[in-house]
């Protein structure tokens, strides 16, 4: 024999109460049957021996009616809810004449469907009740219908898939990809690729270099003579630079000089243009595809030149400068 | 003190260590004698993995042309469960296969790559830019806002359209996840997941946009029958004549069932030197499923989906 107003001033206002939750602005009333949610005088079931809130329970489900047992459901997928359909509102009133008997304690009326209805099935059954409960009651309606509304309509759209991630095998994965990453090593594969479709012709005649056959010819002719070729690769050299070493002084264009190098040199100046080609590439990507720019080399060998012709480059040299 | 008088009896005499043989470095209790005994043994150990190097170079000098020929170190490559579906170049079977799939009018010519880029709901800054630049790589394709369709109802649209193929870019917490292709006229759906994209502002390069010619395409290491159709079916998207001039190539490399995108600009600097720049997005790709039809998650046949119970139980099997 607990009066409300005793068991506001002990549980709800002053000692533990099981159902609340307290911040730092507010309290909350986690007791299914609150009407608002919040821990007030007014809407704490405990405190008030005349109640009512407005509950929604799962409607039944069609599909498991005693009629249709044998059926296959498909339990799964994005469709599963509308087998339970969210749904009938009932109307919970307490009232305290039921008071010492709990198990009757709470009376419920199922309302109808229909929006309107309901709302005045509410007033009638909470008529002469007080004015907060009825509209709390009445807001609580509308509020759980349209979140039911809601729910039916986002079930009918596309419903996003959630899959577990298994920590241990992203890890895994991550690492293989980096191994894979390494042990790919991408650019030689794709240099190695480019160049492959360039021996076999793909492109065509847009790259010329023709040097390519020249290279093949040249080192079928060395494979016979590879004793003698040393000797005479030296003269080779020395009438080749004392050439070049004119044509500089007379001073025609560097690309023909190139072209001409190349063809007579191939086997001592291969190994130079690689390295010097390195190094060029490390300073500049240019984008100008065309001749192939072998200054390198020749950079290379007017130092060479000048010390060993002091004679004639230098003079050369400083009109050039000038 | 006792330690102190045993490291400096020790050292002179380095080279010579008798260990008893039961001994353990680890069973020292004191650290700093466990450190130096330690760097001692490594030390040890170092030099004799030289010696044995130099003598295994002498003897392989002394013997000359009888050496034997020198071991190939292992790699997973070189360890890789052989695969059965592995194509054979010659097979007919495949080639009669190949000629008569859903790609055969792409490859005899008769249709034109035309690519859908669309994302899942809600595409954050992140996957929205990488659709714009991936619209950028691949020639003749559309990016479209998705605005929560149903993929079902997509696709017959796309095909009325005249698309060939779509690409849906999934996204998760503001990075793009999973990439779906799907060929259309009713061809092969393959969902990938993909991970470390990187927009072109994040790639260390200094260069300019892509320019609107069609690139070059190069698939490596797609050898089993299912990394055949996966290949084929990247080499769809692409438009079947390059244009050499814009000298762009797109690469798709498979190692160890890993799918790298690059996308690069080449510079032939002499006949047998190429040099290469990195523009255009990049990412990998792992497949996880290939289905028959046009996307269809629930009813649709799957002809190969990644079963991580049965199919990741060896490391050196791999799958494309």
């Amino acid at each position: 024999v607990l009066s409300p107003q005793v068991v506001w001033d002990t549980l709800g206002n002053k000692q533990f109460c099981s159902y609340k939750i307290r911040t730092k602005t507010q309290g909350f009333c986690r007791n299914e049957y609150n009407l608002t949610g919040l821990c007030n005088r007014s809407s704490c079931p405990l405190a008030n021996s005349q109640y009512a809130t407005v509950r929604e329970e799962k409607g039944e489900c069609p599909a498991l009616s005693p009629h249709t047992i044998g059926a296959s459901v498909p339990l799964w997928g994005h469709l599963a809810p509308l087998l339970f359909p969210p749904g009938r509102c009932y109307l919970y009133m307490k009232t305290i004449e039921r008071a010492p008997f709990p198990s009757r304690l709470w009376e419920r009326v199922l309302l109808s469907k229909n929006y309107e209805k309901a709302l005045e099935e509410i007033d009638e059954n909470l008529i002469y009740w007080p004015r907060f409960i009825r509209h709390k009651c009445k807001q609580r309606f509308t509020k759980i219908t349209q979140y039911l509304i809601r729910i039916r309509k986002l079930t009918l759209k596309r419903q996003r898939k959630i899959v577990p991630l298994s920590r241990k095998i992203e890890r895994r994965e991550k690492r293989r990809e980096e191994k894979a990453l390494i042990a790919a090593q991408l650019d030689n594969a794709i240099e190695k690729e480019l160049l492959e479709r360039l021996k076999q012709d793909t492109y065509g005649d847009i790259y010329n270099f023709p040097i390519h056959a020249f290279d093949k010819a040249l080192q079928q002719q060395d494979e016979g003579s590879e004793s003698e070729s040393d000797v005479e690769k030296e003269e080779e050299e020395d009438e080749d630079k004392e050439e070049t070493d004119e044509r500089e002084f007379v001073e025609a264009d560097d690309s023909d000089i190139s072209d001409f190098e190349d063809m007579d040199k191939l086997e001592t100046s291969s190994e130079e243009e690689q390295e010097d080609e390195e190094e060029t590439e490390k300073k500049a990507h240019s984008k100008s595809k065309g001749k192939t720019p072998l200054k390198g080399p020749t950079r290379r060998k007017r130092p060479h030149l000048e010390i060993e012709y002091e004679k004639e480059t230098e003079p050369a040299a400083k009109s050039k400068a000038s | 003190g006792g330690a102190g008088a045993e490291r400096g009896a020790e050292p002179p005499a380095p080279e010579r260590v008798l260990f008893p043989p039961t001994f353990s470095v680890s069973e020292i209790k004191n650290k700093q004698r466990r450190h130096f005994m330690f760097v001692r043994w490594k030390q040890q150990q170092r030099k004799e993995k030289l010696a044995l190097r130099k003598k295994r170079r002498k003897e392989r000098e002394a013997l000359g042309d009888k050496a034997p020929p020198k071991a190939v170190p292992k790699t997973i490559e070189n360890q890789r469960v052989y695969d059965e579906t592995t194509v054979d170049p010659n097979d007919e079977e495949v080639a009669f296969d190949e000629a008569t799939d859903e790609f055969a009018p792409y490859f005899n010519r008769q249709t034109v790559p035309k690519i859908l880029i669309t994302t899942s709901d809600r595409p954050r800054g992140r996957t929205v830019r990488f659709c714009e630049q991936l619209s950028t790589v691949i020639p003749n394709s559309h990016v479209y806002y998705r605005r929560g369709l149903a993929l079902k109802r997509i696709i017959p649209q796309c095909i009325a359209r005249d698309f060939t193929d779509l690409i849906v870019i999934n996204e998760d917490r503001k990075i793009p996840n999973g990439l779906v292709l799907s060929h259309l006229p009713d061809g092969p759906t393959a969902h990938f997941k993909m991970s470390s994209v990187r927009l072109r502002k994040e790639i260390k390069r200094k260069g300019k946009q892509p320019t609107e010619h069609v690139p070059e395409v190069i698939l490596n290491n797609f050898t089993t029958r299912l990394g055949h159709s996966v290949g084929r079916m990247f080499a769809s998207l692409f438009p079947h004549d390059p244009q050499f001039i814009g000298r762009q190539v797109a690469t798709f490399h498979n190692q160890r069932d890993y799918i790298f995108f690059r996308f690069h600009r080449y510079i032939f600097k002499s006949e047998k030197k190429v040099g290469i720049q990195e523009l255009g997005p990049r990412f990998t790709l792992k497949l996880r499923s290939l289905q028959k039809g046009t996307f269809d998650s629930k009813f649709g046949e799957y002809e190969w989906v990644h079963k991580r119970r049965e199919m990741d139980t060896s490391r050196r099997k791999f799958h494309l």
